[in-house]
């Protein structure tokens, strides 16, 4: 794994990597779109709102695998102390809030029609909630902070204390009784949706995960570069002092 | 033509909901990337200045 904690390692390789993501994301997100809006049929309970299906579901993947990956670099920052996972946490919180905020709003504007509510405090819609509030205090941790050493610790911290919360958010439906659906995806015994929607929900889901390489790799890239002039200022204020 | 692009927007009349989530993602992720990129592009002119501010001190002081 050290073997990446050299920045040029990491350079060299996110150069490599990113035209293939970036192109990636455009291909699947279009297709996905086109499948999604024109070329998939409306569900007979759900009708036209099933289409929500199709940016909710994914968002809200993406709000857990991205949070997975924070609680996997906080752990590797502060066992190894690896350089370039404090970066990488860091470069991820604001992504995971992006999708986590998406996944509430749409599935805000999916439940209205179909529960005939906006919101409610069920288990499922109350942990995903907490999701984004842990999302938006690993932001303001790491950040708050003269010394961005203890700011990113505190934030790794918080971020494995809430990492008990994923698997809350995935088997919330079964765990308790609520008004989200259960799992149809993702769960033992194989998806119980129809290809001509699965199709479009794979698109999708893999386009956001592509985006979320290609983003990730643009924010290490500037987290990298904002330590590099830090040590650099540093330097100079002794030089000059 | 027309009936079937008025049809297609109507979203069988969900399309209060459908249209403002396809909306709202599109907005936050493309917004997401911009500041990012404009976050990147700040650092490198950051570093750009301070790399020459450091070359010309260094400069001064072999002169003097």
């Amino acid at each position: 794994m050290h073997r990446f904690a050299n920045p040029a390692r990491f350079l060299r390789m996110a150069a490599a990597v990113l035209p293939w993501s970036a192109a990636l994301t455009v291909g699947c997100l279009g297709a996905g779109l086109w499948f999604a809006l024109f070329d998939s049929p409306a569900d007979y309970q759900q009708g036209e709102t099933v289409r929500i299906m199709y940016v909710h579901v994914p968002a809200a993947w993406m709000a857990l695998f991205v949070y997975t990956n924070l609680a996997i670099a906080s752990a590797v920052a502060l066992v190894w102390k690896h350089p370039l996972a404090d970066l990488a946490a860091r470069a991820m919180a604001p992504i995971g809030a992006a999708f986590t905020a998406l996944s509430l709003i749409t599935g805000s504007l999916w439940g209205q029609p179909m529960w005939g509510t906006w919101w409610v405090w069920d288990a499922r819609l109350t942990s995903v909630l907490i999701l984004f509030f842990l999302y938006l205090g690993h932001i303001a941790l790491a950040n708050a902070f003269d010394d961005p050493t203890r700011g990113n610790r505190a934030a790794a911290i918080l971020a494995l204390v809430g990492a008990v919360n994923v698997p809350i958010i995935k088997f919330s439906v079964d765990w308790w009784n609520t008004l989200h659906q259960p799992a149809s995806i993702v769960r033992i015994g194989g998806p119980t949706i129809d290809s001509s929607m699965l199709t479009p929900l794979l698109l999708m889901a893999f386009g956001f995960t592509f985006y979320f390489v290609s983003v990730l790799i643009l924010r290490i890239r500037a987290e990298i570069l904002a330590r590099k002039l830090r040590t650099l200022r540093f330097a100079q204020g002794e030089a000059t002092a | 033509m027309s009936a079937r692009i008025a049809e297609f927007v109507a979203m069988g009349g969900y399309a209060a909901y459908v249209w403002p989530s396809y909306a709202l993602t599109a907005a936050v992720l493309i917004g997401l990337l911009w500041s990012s990129l404009r976050a990147l592009r700040a650092r490198e002119a950051d570093l750009a200045r301070e790399d020459g501010r450091g070359e010309s001190r260094r400069r001064d002081r072999s002169a003097s």
